[in-house]
């Protein structure tokens, strides 16, 4: 362990051996690269942006009202009211890229839940579950989506929870085939001749071996609930003004795409790089994790 | 050499059917009965396809019996729930055929010895635990210092001996071997299989050691069954299955041991084994039988009892089958170690 196998090495090494390779692979992956680089200066830009920053978000420049970036005191322009667009775009991210990573949380715990749940006990019960999972799949998911935020008041909690309930059945579709296979396994079989409690079997034996594929899962589920919640809140049914987010803002910027094209294209090239940074990590972290490039697994 | 008393492990009838497509049944495990005693090893032989291991695994209830009853310890455990299983799992484990895939890749040996004890000795404080991993490790010829490694890190027969480590930390009456030494080298072979005769000596464990490879069985077996298609055709004590089968398929399988100068004929069994979920009427083994008569399509042969403690399932007890080994087949092992 200590001393990295050479490169090109034949020699099986899963599990804790493998981690280097995989590291390797992803640190190789270029598209990942960038995707992270993306996410990791989104999000430091949001997290500590706003401070730095002499506007405050709700500050009124009559003056530099409609200032289109770079050509005035505000670098990313402003917007109707003369607000600061870069610092609404950075408060405008905490709260979308909250949204989407709380959205992953919670789709991917309750997908995996479900996934465990059904791979494991299986039956009639596993199956009922599992063409449940796939009857909610087939519903549009933008649909499901705005049907729901018509039904409930919209708010930051609201709309991640719907999110949430809209994308957690790949989550699952995953783990639960993953749990089923891996349940035929030597070492599950040892566990359960050893009487280890359903508990140990299914959180120590077995999903410790489906971290990766939900790993990947949850990163492309965080793209998605971040576009999820731009459209909401785009068609107005998501976070509702004066909380910015991206998908507000470009509702708001609407009226004025042909006078004043900067509020829509600034917060649509923030979409852009968030959701396509997300789904590189995603694609990066499947071909790194991926077990058949793994020679013993 | 069965046990004085009530046998350790009884099974009665025992079989195990799978549903398949089209509503046919395949019988893995069909009609088997035997018993084991405390300390003694019953080699279970037969080739791919025969049964041996899911009746290893119905016997440990891993998988549940269609019919039939298991006694292990006096204690009818046939229709026994998970959770009533989980107290007499410590008394019967398993060692599997391949050391890479029976151990969690992603634990260490010492986590992975923890578990049994965790499980079924939960009192025990964190030294008196370290304390026994490494008498296990010892004991199976193993250094204390493997406890930190991982499954990766070794060997296919240190590997089989960490797993043999996790059958043992609970000190259980009964080890089912399934081909434990048929995915490692042969001198490899050697040394686990004296290992298991060696545990068997000093621990009193009682092994249901299954295996396709005769030699190694007859080396290790104080008993042995023959299985075909699902079936027990025939089950003598080694000695005396060695010195004169009475089944035309254990000539066939003592036959097919390669041996070096060729100094007998070869039977050759022609084709494959037949499918389990259409097996032949009568005698599953007729199709491939050498000595085969039309009679032998009629009814399936009962295990009947040729000689003392002998059975065999064939109708024509008249044969004299002819057994090329010695009846302390060592050589293989004596030459190669």
């Amino acid at each position: 362990m200590s001393a990295a196998a050479p490169l090109g090495s034949a020699l099986p090494a899963p599990a804790r051996g493998a981690r280097r390779p995989a590291l390797r692979r992803f640190m190789r992956h270029r598209l990942a690269m960038f995707g992270l680089a993306a996410i990791v200066i989104l999000v430091v830009a949001c997290a500590i942006g706003p401070y730095l920053s002499p506007y405050g978000p709700l500050t009124i420049d009559l003056r530099h009202r409609f200032q289109p970036p770079f050509l005035g005191p505000h670098l990313l322009g402003t917007d109707q009211l003369g607000r600061d667009l870069l610092v609404r775009l950075l408060l405008a991210g905490r709260i979308s890229l909250t949204v989407g990573f709380a959205a992953m949380g919670l789709s991917t715990v309750f997908g995996v839940i479900v996934g465990l749940a059904a791979g494991f006990y299986g039956g009639w019960a596993g199956t009922a579950l599992m063409r449940f999972v796939d009857a909610v799949l087939c519903f549009p998911q933008i649909f499901l989506l705005l049907t729901l935020a018509a039904l409930v008041s919209p708010g930051v909690l609201t709309i991640t929870l719907i999110v949430a309930l809209t994308s957690w059945m790949e989550v699952a579709r995953v783990v639960e085939g993953q749990i089923r296979s891996l349940r035929e396994r030597d070492f599950a079989v040892a566990a359960e001749a050893i009487g280890v409690s359903d508990t140990h079997l299914m959180l120590r034996e077995l999903l410790p071996n489906v971290m990766a594929p939900i790993v990947v899962a949850a990163t492309l589920t965080v793209a998605r609930a971040i576009l999820l919640e731009s459209y909401a809140s785009y068609l107005g049914y998501g976070i509702q003004p004066p909380t910015p987010s991206w998908g507000n803002m470009l509702n708001n910027a609407q009226e004025y795409l042909t006078s004043a094209p900067w509020l829509a294209i600034v917060p649509g090239i923030v979409i852009t790089l968030a959701v396509t940074g997300f789904n590189f990590l995603g694609d990066g972290l499947r071909d790194a994790l991926d077990p058949r490039l793994d020679i013993h697994r | 050499m069965s046990g004085t008393g009530a046998p350790l492990l009884e099974v009665t009838d025992l079989a195990k059917h799978y549903p398949i497509t089209g509503g046919r049944t395949l019988r893995a495990v069909d009609g088997v009965s035997f018993t084991l005693g405390a300390g003694e090893v019953l080699g279970i032989v037969g080739e791919s396809g025969s049964g041996k291991t899911t009746l290893g695994r119905t016997v440990l209830r891993l998988t549940a019996a269609s019919a039939g009853t298991i006694r292990f310890r006096g204690e009818e455990i046939t229709d026994y729930s998970r959770r009533r299983m989980r107290p007499v799992r410590r008394h019967m484990q398993l060692v599997f055929q391949d050391p890479y895939a029976s151990l969690n890749p992603r634990m260490s040996v010492e986590q992975i010895l923890a578990i049994p004890l965790q499980v079924h000795e939960p009192g025990l404080k964190r030294a008196e635990r370290r304390d026994r991993i490494e008498a296990v490790l010892s004991t199976v010829g193993l250094f204390p210092e493997a406890a930190s490694r991982y499954p990766h890190e070794f060997s296919g027969g240190q590997r089989q001996r960490v797993g043999i480590a996790r059958a043992l930390i609970c000190n259980p009456a009964l080890l089912v071997a399934d081909e434990p030494v048929s995915a490692l080298d042969v001198s490899v072979q050697a040394q686990v299989v004296n290992l298991l005769l060696d545990l068997r000596q000093r621990l009193g464990l009682a092994i249901l050691f299954i295996a396709h490879d005769l030699a190694v069985v007859g080396l290790i077996s104080d008993r042995v069954a023959v299985m075909y298609l699902g079936r027990i055709v025939e089950i003598a004590e080694t000695t005396t299955l060695f010195a004169r089968p009475r089944h035309p398929y254990t000539e066939a399988l003592f036959s097919a041991v390669p041996d070096i100068g060729g100094r007998h004929d070869r039977i050759l069994l022609q084709g494959d084994i037949p499918s389990p979920v259409s097996p032949p009427s009568g005698c599953p083994f007729r199709t491939r039988c050498p000595y085969a008569e039309a009679a032998c399509a009629e009814a399936l042969p009962p295990l009947v009892e040729r000689a003392p403690g002998h059975f065999a399932a064939c109708r024509r007890p008249e044969l004299t089958l002819s057994s090329p080994l010695s009846p302390q087949p060592v050589s293989r092992f004596a030459a190669d170690a």
